[in-house]
Formats: structure tokens, sequence, C-alpha cells
């Protein structure tokens, strides 16, 4: 039964489609190098274009991440002008020590998978199939991604927890166990996935599986000896970043977990912001990067061999209507887990907003806009906060769009080790905690000309941060994916390198380059990473406005917080589906 | 075309933020014109009390924000000798003794320090710092709740272990969260270093809940908020003792006969916030006059409906929502700063293990 099957894909495999195509770089390889001098020269300037591109990440991820951070791990680990090896050592042999790794791994690990098993059928069916709101539904997805880990966290535990609606119906409590967690975490999540794995599918020629089809392979050999491969990049590159997201997890291990679990990134927050300890804090650092960093190398390793040219198609020729009881009743299973675990905790969150005393209402809108104009400077503007909140994050979006690119053309053509640092190097903001970089800021940014400390540009740059690592992940595997042979035939027409990228390159990743930007977006307006251990300047943003608020005693207090993050979702949704509506213009250049 | 135009632009516009960040930056306190207070996130001051200021002395105040007060104060500790800014203002007691240990601040006996009463100036002999307010932690109860029941609410922290309130309360995280700390040393300051624990044991046998922060304690658990009103199961929560006049206040009724909750007035730890001018100010003469206007009447007159605590002065009158709906708190639990800062870390860590 298995074997015609098997034939028939294998005869599409390796019949001349470019995702046959012998790796770019091995192909190159093959011409008698030394028979041209030309050649020598060319792959010269080829190095030179490189690390062209590569002076300006590499200074920007030197200066405001490699430096910090090195500076804070360095002074804790030569506390009073001696190394504290002993202390290291103390630190990491501690039963504490070694619980909260192991916590912090498996906690990622399975996270990392259930949001795996929940997302990848999501993302199929939002790149392969074709219907209503499909726009709507791809920016409700990454909404979570820019809610407050508190907000998120109650709206949760209404859910899950005591009285919420699993337990009147079923008396099941999630709120005392792990699943809480594991849960939040593919709430989360989710988006990477459909994001970043979405992005690369919807463009994948679906004739490929379909010729595959038409020779008698089913449909699941089909997909495994066509799609699977051609995705495993995608796939293995949001596996890394959600990994890496639930490995450095905070605020909803802290909210979530109580004081029973921690990850390092508790820890290092405690030991950094609360007791000072910066050799502990320093040595926890040190691990959590150790860890970061083999866990990059795997992916390295399992994934670079792997990636080849496929043929990329416009999305839109790519999804069609689902046909068939089957599809219909599989895009409504999708449907319904999006339902159920992220549109359900947003809509509490809006429920909450309008439960105005009294009855429903929007008495709690009514009461952002009119303390506005009280005196009193407590409550923000509204209207201000969105204001400061879209500047902010439109600056961290040009400034890790702009990085990113830059980054993820360099290292389109796989190439030495150098290349391969660089690329592994990229991802580390996303796995060095918060704390550190923010704290690190403090005592680096503070000298003329770089005392930025009191400057509002540390905000968006802290955030462009994480937003890079975004970009380049997006981008790279349809970079990659892009066949060499059209770079070079535009170079045998005469085309310079930079017009080849633009003609070549450029509209083929301006897709994914826009699901990059989006996602930088959402990930500058919901605030990660270092910004919350950043002293700002007063121009509060949403995140903010709705942190202070919830500090507070007092009906109208919560209510105007839950009103807040109302509004901070309609923003993130309104500027994604903004973006979405660019794509669907610009898709006749394809 | 348009795109590579756009993509030009961004890269562009990319680069000259970076260059432009570092021209711009420095302009945190050049002196004469500017001064910058740094605090956390608490901070607030009505905008006309703060344009008064500048009017009358000519300086401008930047406010930089820090994340909780914990944060804030070793930031300021990690940046000494170059310090973000000139005044801080928001190290409580249970920091004190951390900072000036640290030698943070330079002296200035601030204009007005007389009407602030002595028990409150820690720092009497060298004014190294300035009291500026104080609050109480204290346990508040759902006052509907435990009329509904027939119950008296408790009074003290013995109350708290007596069977009748069982699973009744919930605290916060005393590593993470201030008034959960402020909670633990009520308890050591009631029980003393060699009690505290078995008080804890007997709460946690009673049912104490846990959880991260006050958000959570307050919006999710207890029943006497707005919000958990529909969802909480706790009637009792560690909170302050400003929280009560805070829920009339921002509530829908502005003149109830009685707040919807109370403070168990024995159960109650008082936290004093301080301000001091930074050593290596790069403005010390505008942070001096800062200081002396947070300890000024007005800003004094202005704190209590912003911060919602009592301002350090006496000869200040507090709002009719405090003097009415609020509880006077005549002997909090205390413990000295310095014990506090000797052994801060290791009640946090034992409590910590016993909670698990």
């Amino acid at each position: 039964m298995g074997q015609p099957d098997e034939v028939a894909a294998r005869a599409v495999a390796t019949a001349d489609l470019p995702v046959a195509a012998p790796p770019p770089s091995e192909h190159l390889r093959e011409g008698p190098d030394g028979a041209r001098p030309s050649g020598r020269s060319a792959a010269r300037r080829a190095l030179a274009v490189r690390l062209g591109l590569m002076a300006v990440p590499v200074t920007f991820f030197a200066l405001f991440f490699g430096y910090p951070v090195a500076t804070i791990v360095g002074r804790g680990l030569r506390e009073d002008g001696r190394w504290q090896f002993g202390r290291a050592a103390e630190v990491l042999t501690s039963p504490d020590t070694l619980d909260v790794l192991w916590f912090t791994v498996w906690q990622a690990a399975a996270s990392t998978a259930l949001t795996l098993l929940v997302a990848l059928p999501g993302a199929y069916a939002l790149a392969r199939f074709d219907f209503p709101g499909k726009r709507l539904l791809r920016a409700v997805v990454t909404v979570p991604f820019v809610l407050p880990t508190v907000v998120v966290g109650s709206a949760f535990l209404a859910l899950v927890g005591r009285g919420g609606v699993l337990d009147e119906a079923w008396g099941l409590r999630l709120d005392t166990s792990v699943w809480a967690i594991l849960l939040a975490h593919v709430f989360f999540n989710y988006a990477v996935v459909v994001r970043t794995v979405g992005g690369l599918w919807s463009q994948l020629d679906p004739r490929q599986e379909e010729a595959a089809r038409v020779l008698g392979a089913g449909r699941f050999t089909a997909w495994r000896r066509i799609t699977l491969p051609a995705l495993v990049p995608a796939v293995a590159a949001a596996a890394l970043m959600v990994f890496l997201f639930t490995f450095t997890s905070f605020g909803v291990i802290q909210v979530l977990g109580g004081a029973r679990y921690a990850t390092l990134e508790v820890e290092i927050y405690r030991q950094t912001a609360q007791f000072l300890d910066l050799p502990t804090a320093a040595v926890l650092s040190l691990l959590q990067l150790a860890a970061v960093a083999a866990m990059l190398a795997v992916h390295a390793w399992t994934v670079r061999r792997r990636e080849s040219a496929l043929r990329l198609v416009a999305a839109e020729h790519a999804a069609r209507r689902p046909r068939g009881v089957g599809q219909w009743a599989f895009l409504w299973s999708q449907l319904l887990i999006v339902a159920v675990l992220l549109v359900l905790p947003l809509a509490v969150l809006v429920e909450r907003s309008l439960s105005a005393p009294g009855g429903y209402g929007l008495a709690f809108y009514r009461a952002l806009a009119e303390q506005a104009d009280a005196s009193s400077a407590f409550v923000v503007p509204p209207l201000e906060a969105v204001g400061n909140s879209l500047a902010y994050a439109a600056v961290a979006t040009l400034i890790a769009v702009a990085v990113g690119t830059l980054a993820a053309a360099a290292l389109t053509r796989r190439a030495g080790p150098l290349v391969r640092g660089f690329d592994a190097l990229l991802m580390l903001p996303l796995g060095v905690s918060a704390v550190t970089v923010g704290f690190g800021f403090l005592i680096t940014l503070d000298e003329p000309p770089l005392d930025l400390r009191s400057s509002w540009i540390l905000v968006p740059l802290a955030q462009a941060l994480v937003g890079v690592p975004f970009v380049v992940r997006t981008m790279l595997p349809v970079l990659r994916a892009v066949d060499e042979r059209l770079r070079e035939a535009a170079a045998v027409l005469g085309a310079s390198p930079w017009r080849a990228w633009r003609e070549v390159d450029l509209p083929l990743v301006s897709r994914a380059g826009l699901i990059a930007a989006g996602f930088a977006f959402a990930v500058s307006l919901g605030e990660f990473g270092a910004t919350v251990f950043i002293a700002r300047p007063d121009s509060p943003t949403l995140p903010v406005a709705v942190a202070r608020l919830l500090g507070r005693a007092g009906e109208y207090n919560y209510g105007m917080a839950m009103a807040l993050s109302t509004i901070l979702m309609l923003v993130c949704a309104g500027v994604l589906l903004l973006l979405e509506r660019v794509r669907v213009n610009r898709s006749g250049e394809f | 075309m348009k795109r590579t135009t756009a993509t030009a632009v961004s890269v562009v516009l990319g680069s000259c933020l970076l260059a432009a960040c570092g021209t711009d930056g420095g302009g945190g306190s050049d002196g004469g014109g500017s001064v910058t207070l740094v605090t956390h996130q608490s901070f607030e001051v009505s905008k006309d009390v703060l344009d008064a200021f500048t009017e009358k002395s000519g300086v401008k105040v930047r406010v930089l924000r820090a994340d909780d007060a914990g944060a804030a104060v070793n930031q300021a500790i990690l940046s000494k000798g170059n310090p973000q800014g000139d005044v801080f203002f928001g190290v409580d007691n249970a920091l004190l003794s951390k900072a000036l240990d640290a030698g943070i601040f330079t002296p200035h006996k601030a204009e007005g320090l007389s009407e602030i009463p002595r028990q409150l100036q820690l720092d009497a002999e060298k004014n190294r710092v300035t009291p500026i307010d104080h609050g109480d932690v204290c346990v508040n109860y759902d006052r509907a709740y435990f009329e509904r029941k027939k119950l008296a609410p408790p009074k003290t922290l013995d109350d708290l272990v007596k069977p009748e309130y069982k699973d009744m309360l919930v605290v916060q995280n005393a590593a993470t969260s201030s008034p959960g700390l402020a909670f633990l040393l009520a308890s050591v300051g009631a029980y003393g270093e060699d009690g505290w624990q078995d008080y804890w044991k007997k709460l946690k046998a009673n049912g104490v809940a846990m959880v991260d922060g006050w958000e959570q304690a307050y919006n999710d658990r207890f029943t006497g908020s707005a919000s958990g009103r529909a969802k909480g199961d706790r009637p009792l929560v560690v909170s302050y003792a400003s929280s009560p006049p805070a829920e009339v206040h921002y509530g829908e009724d502005k003149k109830p006969a009685k707040a919807p909750t109370g403070v168990s007035t024995g159960t109650c730890f008082r936290q004093i916030e301080f301000a001091g001018l930074l050593e290596g100010a790069k403005n010390p003469e505008g942070g001096k006059a800062l200081l002396d206007f947070l300890a000024g009447e007005e800003f004094q007159k202005d704190l209590p409906l912003n911060m919602w605590v009592h301002p350090a002065r006496a000869d200040v009158e507090l709002p009719e929502v405090f003097t009415r709906y609020g509880a006077e708190i005549e002997k909090p639990h205390a413990v000295a700063p310095e014990d506090i800062e000797a052994n801060r870390e290791q009640w946090v860590k034992q409590w910590a293990s016993l909670m698990r």
C-alpha cells in the first residue's frame, strides 16, 4: 500500500524541480574555482559585501546587547576586585539551582511541543485555505502578544481557575497545576508558529504536492515527502523561538505559578532586582546562556543541512476555498481551537471592561475620557497613551526591520563558521534574561556620547532587541529558499548585486518581511523584554498605564485598566490588519 | 519600485535614529534649568502643583520611573557616583539601610523638616534622606461578607490563625511583592526573630493562600473588590490602610455610610518613604530645591489622593475621604531598618521554604 505512494512522491521530489536542486553553495563549489581568476575576485567582492551588510547588525548587537550583558555579568563575577569562583561553584551545585534549571528546561520543552501540536494545523489552515475573515483571524491570534501578562493571567484564571468555565462545567481547576502555565504559553506563542511557519507554507507551490498525488501518492505520504521537508527549517525556527520564549518565561510563571514554580529568568530577576546579589545573578545568567547556546547549536546542526531552494509562489495562488466535508470540518476544528484558546480569554477582558456598575455599559471608557481632563495627573489620557505606544513601537519596528533585513541578507548564503556564529548570535537576545539586559544598560550606556539612560530611545532600542530575531527568523527561511540560479541568471544578464537582490530576493521576501514587521510591532507594543527594567521618562504607554491603574484599589481603576487593555488589543489588531492589507495590494508584483 | 524606496527610506531612518540617539540622549540634567527625579511606578503628582514649582523656582522637573521600589533602589545603588538623575524618591524603611550603607545620598536638611514628626525621621542626625510620606500595610476585610456571616472581622495577627477565619486570607509573595514583604515584617515585628516562623506555620495550617502580587490578591481573589466580588474566594487580603478610602473614591457611590471594606488595625506594618539628593547629581542646587518642594506644604497636600499615602508633615490636613473612611493605625508593628537589612534575604528564603 505504502510503496507506490513512496515511489510517486520520490518521483516528484527528484523531478527537475527546484526542490531537488543541490544546495547552492555546493553547486557553486563544483565549478573549477582556480581556473577562473575573475571567480576569485567575485568571491572576494561577495565577502566584502557580506561583511558590509553585517556591520550594522554587528554594531547594534555589540553596543546594545553584548557590551551591557558582558559588563553586568563581569561585575558580578568579579565583585570586590576578585573573581568569585567559589561563589559560582556554590550557586551551580546548590540543589535549588538544579531544581530551577530542571523546571525551566522541561516546562519549555513541554510548552514548545504543545504549542507546535496545537498551532501547526492552524498554520496549515491559515496558509492553505481561503475563507472569509481570514485576515482578521490572523491579526487576532497575534493580539495576545501585546497584552500585559498580569491582565492575561487574570483572564486565564477566570476561565481555567476556580469558578471558571471548566470548574463550573466539570469541576476541573487548572490554576493549581502546571497546566495553567503550559496553556498560557500556548496562548502567547500560537502566533509565533502560525506566523513563522505560515509565512513559508503559504508560498510553497501546492502543485508539487498535487503532482505527487496524481502520480499515486496518498495524501499523507505526499505531505510527508514533499511539504514536510520543505517546512522543516521554518518549523524548527518557530520551535526555537517558542522554546526561547518559554525558557525565559517570566510574567506567566510569576502570575500563574505563584511561588511554587520558578524559571531561571524569575530567579535572575529576584537576585538582580530584589536582592542585588550580582554574583549569584551572574552565575545564573551564564547558566541560562550556556543552555541557550547549546540549544542554538543543536538547532543549527539539525536544520542547516535541510535547507534547500524551493519553488515559491504568491500566497494567493496557493490558498483556495476548502472543498468537501473533510476540509470544512478540519477548518472548523481549527477555528474552534482558536476561539476557545485565544478568543475566549480576550473576550473575558472585553466583557470586564464593559461590566460597569449597574449593568453593561461604557462607563469605564467614559471615565477614561473624563479623568483625562481633570487636574489629577494620575490617569493618562488614553489618546496620549495610544500615541506614545504607537510611536515607540513604530520606531522599534523600524530599527528591527532595518537591522534584521541587513542581517538576513548577509546570512542568505550559507558559508563558513563566521556566518554561522553570527546567525546564532542574533537569537541570543531571546535567550538572555531581560533584567540582565536592563540593568546592563544602566551601567554601560551611562557616559557621553552614549548616555542614553534618560533618553526615550532606550525603550525602542530594547524592544528592537527582541524584534530583530523575529525579522531574521521569518525572512531567512524564505531568502534561503530562493533559487540561487535566479540570482545567477540576474547576474549573467548584467544586474549588479544590489539590483539582483532588489529584483529577485526582495519581491519574494517582502511578504515574509511584512509578517516579520507585524510581529516586531506587536512585540514592541506589548513591551517585552528589558523595557520593564528601564527607568523611563514620563511618556506612559498603554501597558504602563494599565499597570498603574491595576496597582490601585477601586472599581473604576480596575474597570479603566480593562478598558485600556481592550483599547490596546484593538490598536494592535488594527495595525496588523493594515499590514495585511498592504500585503494584498502588492501581491500583483509576484 | 515603490517598495525599494520604502526599504531605503526605512534603512536610512533607522540609521538616523541610531545616530541621533547619541546626541539627544545626554539631556538628562544639564544643570540650571532642569532637574531629574528618579522614582518608582507609583509616584504621581498633580500637574498644576508641579507647574507651580517650576514657575517659582525656574527649575523644570523630569520624572524617570523605574518598575517597583525595590528595583529602583537597586538601580540607584548600581549607578552610584554617576546617577541617572538628581533626586531619588521612594526608598522605604525596608530598603533604607541598604541605600544608606551604599552611600548613594548626599545630606540636605530640607526646609519644613521641623514640621515632620521625629519618629518618621529615621536618619535624623545626618539628614541624608527626608521622610516624605507614610502608609500602613494591613489586612483588609470584606465588610459585606462578615455581616452576612454574622462574624466579627479579625482585628489582630493572632486572630488570623483562629479556626473561624480558616481559608479566608490571601497574601502576596514576600520575595517579589512590597506589601507581601511588609506583612512578613509585621509578623517579625510582632513575634520576634524566633517566633515568626511558628506564626506562619499556623497561618499555613489555617489555609492561607499565596499569590504573586497585590494585583492578583486584591483584584482576583479578594471578595471585597469590585472585580473579585463575582469570582473571588477570599474575604481577607493583605493590602493598605488606604484601600478602603480608595474603594470609595474610585467607586460608584461617593458618599456611602461605610466603605465596602475595612482594616484589621492590629495587623499593620508602617512603610515610610524617603527622598534624598543623589551623590554625584549634575544639578545639586535644583535637586535641593526639589527636595524642599517634596517636603513642602503644597506637594504634601497633593500627596494623599495621588499616591494614597499619608503626608509626612503633621501640619497638613488629610482629605475628607481619608478621615471619613480610613483607619488611624495607632501602633503598627515595626522592625528597625538595620535589622531588616541584616536579615531580609534570609527571612524571605526561610519564608519561601515554609510556604512551599
